[in-house]
């Protein structure tokens, strides 16, 4: 049993702290300009420790684990190879179909899953977000950061795969960590909008997956790019899915063609979304946690 | 001294969308806009409630201060202001120091990780960085008493392991300046001891600490000053005992202090005041034994009374009736007596009660008094820990195994359990 620290005369101590180094001014929400990205460093182990969740939470709760993460992928690409290319006969750049519609998955599932984790991260989290301060923009962050392990163990596969048709991979190779960083910062740039706009809009979360759908049809996944008409490239490279999923395939096994202009075009835009995504989630983000 | 937090004119308003216009999906604005597209221009009624209204405050290094309050008074929004958890619609405040916040026990727990992986994830996000979690994991862990589990997945916990090492966690984070909400109102009382100790620890460490509570001996012992807010404003600031002392006759007299207080006349007899009678220097509305217990309750009686009734009934935090009881007939000279019901054992798990006292005279009511303040039951808990087998009665049982031979027999052996009296 423990004794009752009763103290009836508290008084105040003496000693003196070492003067704090942080000041912080607490204002009502003003003006656009106000990313206060520099904090985001501070929180970096957040940041770590968030993805961490994500990953061992997705590892333990699902049976066969890391099997799923490859069989998804696969199976899909069975499909695929079977409708799009045995019996609809799209041309496949002269690849193996398996290896062709891989190439897309794979950068592919890793955008759809991080773009729909991203949407319903604020939801997800509004336990933690009314009870205690981080920066929010850690949270969709974190998002797209946590897919790229399921995204590393389908590379693995998806190299394993080339490899076993014989395809040798060329110095262009070294131009995925850029086309990843793409397809990391798509998803972030649209997921910013989403997550921001899901937080008051609640169903915005469930048109996410139609959305995503739609999107696939308008990325070259189950077709080559090629199939678009010359002078509609550019608008196509609006899509930066496009150039990411072009890029990939081109990186792994040197068929198709390099990302030319179209990937400039799909970088601008990210750019653009993001940035705007930015400002739009940091407008948001008061009002968020008063609503969710 | 050097002032830390310094508020001014504080405000928080609120919106209610007025109902009709409210859409928290696309689809509702999507109809709301077809329906009447033009009120999409208009600027949108709402309906708005300031939960805080130009509060001005500040908070000197090292101090502990308490913040207290009807619940809505705005006391939490206060607190997520100053922890940056909302803005403010108006007002500004600057905070020197690290600030850290302590709005909810467990806060980043995630059923499926272990105790283990949910300290560092709970650390992390209270805002400790894994080296500090690493230099202070086995110390948390000997603080939450649950070493063997550490690795089991927290959803199998019982409800008082999973708090004790939320708890663990959070006591252990070394800001500069602590915010604390109401926590403590959960867990066993001793673990609750231990808590307060530690949080004593750190007012004394020269940490500032901005604590919301509503149980008032927590505020009187820790703080040093309080702040009472009341409908959203500074209604008192000062020295504990004067903002308490003033605090409590306020909820006292006030007729819609949270609960019904029902009065009757009062002018033949009142009751003042009640107490446990427990020995000098304990506390006096702290019940930390299973018994025997004599309660008593202080009544000032006017005029004599001849076929007095006395009504008494324990209730519980959700207002159940745990136990009730009238004496009559009751004869009552003037001036000032106690009335004491002695209680062979009060088997309580631990938690807040409180006691309703009432007087009546011939089928009039001459008083009914629902206590203040309540009492706290820290009884030593003897019940299984899991909430859904531990039932409502604090009740040491002796138990005892014997084999059939040796029924009857008075050298049986008997193997007891009975956890120890005080």
């Amino acid at each position: 049993m423990a004794t009752a620290t009763s103290n009836p005369s508290v008084e105040a101590p003496a000693t003196k702290l070492p003067r704090g180094s942080v000041s912080v001014r607490i204002e009502p929400p003003r003006g656009l300009f106000n990313l206060h990205l520099g904090e985001l460093w501070a929180y970096r182990e957040l940041l770590y420790f968030l993805v961490w969740r994500d990953v061992k939470v997705r590892y333990k709760q699902t049976v066969i684990g890391v099997l799923w993460v490859v069989l998804q992928p696969l199976l899909t690409m069975g499909v695929f190879t079977l409708i799009f290319g045995r019996l609809a006969k799209l041309p496949s750049n002269g690849l193996p179909y398996p290896v062709f519609y891989f190439a897309a998955l794979v950068p592919w599932a890793y955008f759809s899953t991080a773009l729909q984790k991203c949407t319903s991260v604020i939801v997800d989290n509004q336990n933690v977000i009314t009870k205690v301060y981080f920066p929010r923009l850690v949270l969709p962050i974190a998002a797209v950061s946590s897919g790229l392990v399921d995204f590393s163990i389908g590379f693995v596969v998806m190299i394993a795969l080339t490899l076993g048709y014989g395809i040798r991979p060329t110095i262009a190779t070294f131009l995925l960590p850029v086309l990843i960083l793409l397809a990391v910062l798509t998803a972030l740039s649209v997921g910013l909008w989403t997550s921001a706009l899901n937080a008051l809009y609640r169903d915005v979360s469930s048109i996410t997956p139609f959305f995503v759908q739609f999107w696939m049809l308008a990325s070259p996944v189950a077709y080559p790019s090629s199939l678009v008409p010359e002078r509609w490239r550019w608008l196509y490279g609006l899509n930066p899915m496009a150039g990411v999923i072009d890029g990939f395939r081109w990186a792994l096994t040197g068929h198709g063609q390099p990302p030319g202009p179209m990937i400039l075009v799909s970088a601008a835009m990210v750019m653009v979304l993001l940035i705007g995504g930015l400002f739009f989630f940091q407008r948001m983000e008061g009002n968020v946690t008063d609503r969710v | 001294m050097t002032t830390v937090i310094h508020a001014e004119g504080l405000g928080k308003k609120y919106r209610r969308s007025l109902s009709a216009r409210r859409s928290d999906t696309l689809r509702d604005a999507f109809t709301n806009f077809v329906r009447s597209p033009l009120a999409a221009f208009r600027p949108p009624q709402h309906e708005t409630f300031w939960a805080l209204r130009d509060v001005s405050l500040e908070v000197h290094e090292g101090e502990v201060l308490g913040l207290i309050g009807r619940n809505g008074a705005g006391k939490t929004t206060l607190l997520k202001i100053l922890s940056r958890i909302t803005r403010p619609t108006t007002g500004w405040a600057e905070i020197r120091g690290r600030v850290r916040s302590l709005l909810e026990v467990g806060t980043g727990f995630h059923g499926e990780l272990s105790g283990r992986e949910n300290a560092y994830l709970s650390g992390s996000i209270l805002g400790m960085s894994k080296r500090e979690i690493d230099r202070k994991f086995d110390e948390i862990v000997a603080f939450a008493e649950i070493d063997k589990f550490i690795d089991t997945p927290v959803k199998h916990y019982s409800s008082g392991m999973y708090v004790r090492l939320a708890f663990a966690v959070a006591a252990h984070l070394e800001p500069e300046i602590l915010l604390v909400d109401e926590v403590l109102a959960v867990g066993d009382i001793n673990f609750q001891k231990k808590c307060l100790g530690k949080m004593g620890d750190v007012a004394r460490a020269g940490r500032t600490v901005v604590l919301v509570s509503h149980q008032l001996n927590q505020i009187r012992r820790l703080c040093h000053r309080v702040v009472w807010i009341d409908a959203g404003s500074v209604r008192h600031d000062g020295p504990t005992h004067e903002v308490v002392s003033a605090y409590e006759s306020a909820m006292a007299s006030d007729g819609t202090s949270g609960r019904v207080s029902l009065r009757g006349p009062g002018t033949k007899a009142h009751f003042i005041r009640w107490e446990l009678g427990v020995s000098p220097g304990r506390e006096l509305h702290t019940l930390d034994i299973l018994g025997p217990i004599t309660v008593k309750f202080i009544l000032e009686v006017q005029q004599p009374i001849r076929k007095g009734h006395h009504g008494i009934v324990l209730h519980n935090q959700d207002r159940q009736v745990i136990w009730g009881s009238a004496i009559e007939p009751l004869e009552l000279e003037a001036g000032q007596h106690e009335l004491s019901h002695t209680f062979p054992m009060l088997p309580l798990r631990p938690g807040m009660y409180s006691w309703l006292v009432s007087l009546w005279e011939d089928g009039e009511e001459l008083d009914e008094w629902d206590c203040t303040p309540d009492m706290l039951v820290g009884t030593e808990v003897h019940q299984h820990p899991r909430d859904e087998w531990n039932g409502i009665l604090n009740m040491p049982a002796r138990f005892e195994v014997r084999k059939d031979e040796c029924f009857g027999h008075d050298h049986a052996s008997a193997h007891s359990t009975s956890p120890q009296e005080h």
